[in-house]
């Protein structure tokens, strides 16, 4: 029998959500299984890390990998991973730019360890302690892998192949992906996204679109919208015209507003900067007409008011890959936080 | 420190109104700080948030944006139009721990010229006390 290509699905920090995806490719799972040794898997599978690191370097064919950089343990295993494989994917949201987890870039790691284990109003934590990295008790020592500062997506880390984005990447599209792998159809040029469109969430979605004048902005529970109408026209902050689409506009079928975990279409380095800029200027300008500039300004703030939280609203996938956060990563690399 | 700092600041002026306002400023010879590097756009209209992202990314220590009075754009109503688009910038830059008064959006006809001079010295002034943006700082702050 010939030896069929390697396989392997990890996760970093991430939610196992991806994992699901795979599993919801139902009987094709079959088809992968047929076409793939599938190796490692540690939410399917009973292979360990030793298993993987005795494989040769590059003998793995295509690694999907899930979740962000979050811990020196995902870090290790991103670059075993990268090492052991020819082609490595960037798998989902969390992967592709950091996804929720990259939310808590609004801080630091010493912070989240603070207001997590010291300063809650329910703690009963006398003697302040914390997770460290080493522990000693009578049997020996505990070992916890630390805290990196900041969360990175994994093209922060190591050298990516692909990126098949998504919260999680719909079904269809990674069977798109493998079935092409598997039928060995070439790939594009390094560095692509795959099982994904190119243009925006708006371009599949069946809402009809009209003039975008918003006199109010409302919260998902605050409305019961038209369905026919597009939600932004209706005052719900969706993103979908600044995320890439690909998963056939699902979420503003079912009445809620895009998330934007697709991350940003072509053309656009900057998801939050790109709603910022399309969410501004959709506000309705013509009752600010000829009033005091200082009142334009009282007006438009209320409105916008009613966002409790802009990096969740607009960059709730994409934190790290902002170009701001973006800036800092470059600048001081990926550092573990020092006080563990 | 901030007594030796120099910030840089990158103007984004309107080709119809600041920029003739900073034209007007330099031909009459009023002083202002030289710590502003001028982009002409066409319309304040045209300034993607994305652009002004992407100055601070690389380094500036504020943007300044100067557009037509209410009423007075060229293209009807863009001026409204990047307002509103910098009145949310600033919230999305507060939380990423750029402070308000690194980002400023103000309007300047072409007949301002002291106006100018004024803004600009203001925002440099402004800048040389807060000293240079510090990305980092923004977990100790939100404690």
């Amino acid at each position: 029998m010939a030896t069929k290509p390697k396989l392997s699905v990890y996760w970093a920090a991430s939610c196992g959500g991806c994992e699901i995806a795979v599993a919801n490719l139902h009987e094709r799972l079959l088809d992968v299984e047929a076409a793939f040794d599938f190796v490692f898997c540690p939410c399917l599978l009973d292979t360990k890390k030793q298993d993987v690191e005795a494989m040769a370097d590059g003998s793995i064919a295509v690694t999907l990998f899930n979740g962000a950089i979050r811990t020196e343990e995902n870090l290790e295993m991103a670059r075993l991973l990268r090492r052991k494989s020819q082609v490595l994917i960037a798998f989902g949201a969390c992967a592709a730019q950091g996804g929720i987890p990259g939310l808590s870039n609004v801080s630091t790691a010493a912070d989240h360890l603070r207001t997590i284990y010291l300063q809650g109003p329910t703690l009963d934590n006398p003697e302040g302690t914390i997770p460290r990295r080493q522990t000693v008790v009578d049997e020996g020592v505990l070992a916890l892998p630390g805290l990196l500062d900041q969360v990175s997506p994994l093209a922060d880390v190591v050298e990516v192949d692909y990126t098949i984005p998504g919260c999680p990447p719909e079904s269809h599209q990674i069977w798109a992906v493998v079935d092409a792998v598997i039928r060995g159809v070439a790939l594009p040029p390094p560095g692509s996204v795959l099982g994904a469109g190119a243009s925006t969430v708006c371009d599949e979605c069946p809402r009809t679109r009209g003039d975008k004048r918003i006199d109010q902005l409302r919260r998902t529970w605050e409305i019961d919208p038209d369905p026919d109408r597009c939600l932004l026209e209706q005052g719900v902050v969706c993103v979908g015209l600044a995320t890439r689409g690909g998963c056939g506009a699902l979420c503003p079928q079912v009445q809620a507003p895009c998330i934007g975990c697709y991350g940003p279409p072509e053309g656009v380095t900057d998801q939050g900067g790109k709603m910022v800029s399309a969410l501004g200027s959709m506000i309705d300008i013509e009752p600010l007409k000829g009033l005091p500039e200082a009142e334009i300004v009282a007006r438009i703030d209320a409105i916008f008011d009613a966002i409790p939280d802009y990096a969740g609203c607009f960059y709730k996938f994409g934190l790290p890959g902002s170009s701001l956060k973006a800036a800092v990563a470059a600048r001081v690399g990926v550092s573990a936080q020092d006080d563990q | 420190m901030t007594g030796t700092f120099e910030p840089t600041i990158v103007g984004f002026l309107c080709n119809w109104c600041s920029y003739a306002g900073a034209d007007k400023a330099g031909a009459a010879g009023m002083p202002y700080p030289p710590n502003l590097r001028t982009i002409r756009v066409m319309c304040t209209g045209r300034i993607d948030a994305q652009f002004v992202l992407k100055a601070f990314a690389e380094g500036a220590d504020g943007v300044l944006i100067l557009g037509c009075h209410p009423g007075d754009c060229h293209y009807k109503e863009q001026n409204y139009r990047a307002l509103g688009r910098h009145r949310l910038l600033l919230r999305v830059l507060e939380q990423h721990g750029i402070e308000r008064q690194r980002c400023r959006f103000d309007f300047v006809s072409a007949a301002e010229a002291a106006e100018f001079a004024a803004v600009v010295g203001e925002m440099t002034a402004d800048i040389r006390q807060l000293g240079p943006v510090n990305l980092r700082a923004v977990g100790a702050d939100a404690q």
